[in-house]
């Protein structure tokens, strides 16, 4: 078996386990994640506009739905506490995922005056 | 020996209001007849013969006077002569009548000048006021409370200024002869040992039993104090020694020791050629700053040491130590280096460790220090701990100890580095600056690209607040004289620090209810050099005693206060969350207990019930920046004002 046919085989896997992924998880439901946001304090590591404060920079969400659960499930940061789905149902975590991709990116500092005045060119 | 007399003066005229009073109540008491011979004689128009009464007042033996006391000279003027010598500018104190004798002495014996009385509502306020003042000043304050419940006010504000290294005078009212309490309050409020309640987180104290005692140690205090470490002192002022005269004898022969505070103690000069030589060989050597700049001169030392060296200087944020803007601010690490200068840092072992966050079930640590490395420390902490409160840390595995003031031996250490610098290292050190002076642009860079982050959100980001607060005040005299650690930080990462009075740190021992009152006693300082000095003021610290505000209001202190309003006591939210994921439970109740929500607390309205100018609360971020204009027009104008602004959590 040739180097070709070994990588299709492998994407093929990769497409169908992905397929299976998001089959298990469905899509999330950003009016639902926004009050659990605010109800489970996300916000309080994470800042309102899940950009602000002690926890990482959630905005712009990179992650995939499916990677976001898992990454809240057993967090690389020694920061972040790990929320088992006793306390965040993958339900859940799908729809605090699509909340904060509905959050607005910030501006860069060139675009903003009153912060780009006093830095030093 | 107290002159009895009938006339009403000073302390007699109280008593001689009640006896006039009293007089007065008798007369109204009248027998039938003297009552009817009155009605007659008021009916005639001739003048009226003496009544039997006033007869035998006016011929019959004097009463007593023993209930009308006076004296020229009561014991607390003499205290009050004592305490003049130690040039203190104000008094800071919430009245009490253990030390009524000395108030009245300092407001009209020592016209109220030189020290002033400063009226506080709140003995935390008092002491946390001096701890502000002492940091933007450079000198002590007076303060005053019981012994009893104003100490039990106090407590946690000494405490914060212990961890902090601020001398602080405290005088302490307590009435110590039993014979001298005049009801249940007097001896509710005396005590035996009124000084044992702080003297864990105190450095001397003294009970005096007399006048001349009472000179000399206070005059030992204040030398006690302004020993580094400086630390906070006691002196107890029995009621009785204030309030009685001073004894005839004594005004012969009293007097006030000559107060000579000691040369702060240098290092051992081998100990510093062995670590100059240390430091000048190392490739990555870092410093380290805790409360390094004891003085302003501070300052320009650390800036000639790192830069002789080209050693980058991680700032532990306790004191204005190094210009933020420096190319060596916050720069090298001590994961990397190979030397590792620690000048007046507390928590040297934090320094040098990671451990488990809280978050994490059991409890590890491990040292991130390179093998061979070389850890060196130069404190005052090392001449000077009490064993029951845990604030000197854990013990920290050291190379080289020098236990001396940092600030005193930093002079020598600069020359013995500059002796051993060969032209080679020179070269070497010039190319490790240029490194860290790179590493200072991107840590600045990022700094800017993390304060885009949320910049239009509402709640109002802490990074915008402080960036709009900046462009107000940035061409000013300015003095910001609140900590950053609830604000991210944000003003030390994106203001130009530099000047000794730029930065004061923060509460010392993390006691919480420091912020206002230490910023009211910081801008009292500035306000005879005229500097605008601002406040990033948290809700949860403005609500253990907001009285202060009042303070700021009546005594025209110029302090702009922007509340960073985020609704709750976030640090103890975050914690609360993290124990709830921890143990799989109620992460939605997580808010319980640690949100001031329902009813919202409107600050804009507080400060105009103390009679402060305010406004706000502000939500919209763009009306951050008109209002922060407004309020500062107050403030030049010698008044203090307050914002109110929601804000993100940190």
């Amino acid at each position: 078996m040739n180097q070709t046919v070994r990588r299709v085989r492998a994407m093929a896997v990769a497409l169908a386990l992905a397929v299976a992924l998001s089959a298990q998880t469905p899509a999330g439901d950003a009016a639902k994640g926004k009050d659990l946001y605010l109800k489970y304090s996300c916000y309080a590591c994470h800042g309102f506009s899940g950009q602000n404060g002690s926890g990482a920079r959630l905005v712009p969400m990179k992650m995939a739905s499916a990677a976001f659960v898992a990454y809240v499930r057993s967090p690389r940061t020694r920061q972040m506490p790990s929320f088992s789905a006793k306390v965040l149902s993958d339900q859940q975590l799908t729809d605090i995922h699509a909340y904060i991709k509905t959050l607005p990116e910030s501006k860069p500092a060139k675009d903003i005056p009153a912060l780009d005045q006093f830095k030093e060119k | 020996m107290a002159s009895k007399k009938t006339s009403v003066d000073r302390r007699g005229f109280l008593k001689g209001a009640a006896a006039g009073a009293a007089a007065g109540a008798a007369s109204l008491v009248v027998p039938p007849q003297a009552a009817q011979a009155q009605q007659q004689a008021q009916a005639r128009p001739a003048a009226a013969l003496p009544s039997p009464r006033q007869v035998a007042l006016e011929t019959g033996a004097p009463p007593p006077r023993a209930d009308v006391y006076t004296t020229d000279r009561p014991g607390a003027d003499f205290m009050v002569d004592v305490l003049k010598t130690l040039n203190f500018d104000y008094i800071f104190a919430n009245p009490g009548s253990s030390f009524r004798g000395l108030q009245e002495s300092f407001i009209n014996y020592g016209k109220n000048t030189k020290p002033e009385w400063i009226t506080c509502c709140h003995e935390e306020s008092s002491i946390a006021m001096a701890h502000g003042y002492y940091k933007i000043e450079g000198k002590p304050i007076l303060c005053m409370a019981h012994g009893t419940v104003g100490l039990q006010h106090a407590s946690m504000a000494i405490y914060n200024a212990w961890g902090d290294r601020v001398p602080v005078y405290l005088i302490l009212g307590n009435e110590q002869e039993i014979a001298f309490r005049r009801s249940d309050v007097e001896w509710a409020h005396s005590v035996q040992d009124a000084a044992a309640m702080v003297r864990d987180y105190t450095k001397w104290d003294d009970s005096p039993v007399s006048l001349g005692h009472f000179a000399e140690s206070a005059i030992r205090a204040y030398k006690v104090m302004m020993t580094p470490p400086y630390e906070p002192v006691v002196l107890c002022a029995n009621g009785q020694l204030q309030e009685e005269p001073m004894p005839e004898e004594d005004r012969r022969t009293l007097k006030i020791p000559k107060l000579v505070v000691p040369t702060p103690p240098a290092g051992d000069s081998n100990a510093v050629a062995e670590m100059a030589k240390i430091l000048v060989a190392a490739e990555n050597p870092v410093i380290v700053a805790g409360r390094v700049a004891r003085t302003p001169n501070g300052i320009p030392l650390l800036v000639e040491l790192a830069e002789t060296l080209q050693a980058g200087v991680q700032d532990r944020k306790f004191r204005m130590n190094f210009p933020s803007r420096h190319p060596l601010f916050n720069t090298g690490s001590v994961a990397a280096a190979d030397a590792i200068l620690g000048l007046e840092v507390p928590d040297m072992w934090n320094v040098t460790h990671t451990q488990t966050p809280i978050n994490r079930m059991g409890m590890e640590s491990r040292s991130i220090v390179k093998p061979g490395a070389k850890v060196m420390t130069i404190t005052a902490g090392d001449l000077f701990s009490r064993s029951n409160y845990q604030d000197f840390g854990r013990y920290a595995d050291v190379d080289l100890a020098i236990a001396a003031d940092a600030e005193a031996t930093l002079p020598s250490l600069i020359e013995a580095c500059k002796k051993l610098i060969t032209s080679d290292r020179k070269r070497a050190m010039e190319e490790r600056g240029k490194k860290l002076a790179e590493e200072h642009k991107r840590n600045r860079d990022r700094d800017f690209d993390q304060a885009t982050v949320g910049w239009d959100a509402s709640p109002i980001s802490t990074a915008r607040l402080s960036a709009e607060l900046w462009n107000q005040i940035r061409k000013e005299d300015w003095s910001f004289v609140s900590d950053t650690t609830f604000v991210s930080w944000w003003p030390l990462r994106l203001w130009d620090f530099d000047k000794p009075y730029h930065f004061i740190g923060g509460h010392g021992a993390y006691g919480i209810g420091y912020g206002a009152p230490a910023a009211v006693g910081a801008a009292l300082a500035n306000k005879k050099h005229g500097r605008v000095t601002v406040n990033i003021q948290c809700d949860g610290d403005l609500n253990y005693a907001p009285g202060v505000l009042w303070t700021a209001a009546h005594h025209r202190i110029p302090l702009l206060s922007i509340m960073h309003n985020n609704r709750g006591y976030h640090q103890e939210h975050m914690f609360l969350e993290d124990m709830a994921a921890r143990a799989g439970r109620g992460v939605e109740n997580a808010g319980v207990g640690v949100t001031l929500e329902d009813p919202h607390i409107n600050y804009a309205t507080m400060a105009k019930a103390y009679g402060m100018y305010s406004s706000g609360p502000i939500e919209n971020p763009n009306d951050l920046g008109p209002a922060i204009k407004a309020a500062l027009e107050v403030v030049k104008k010698g008044e203090p004002a307050l914002i109110d602004v929601v804000t993100q959590p940190r």
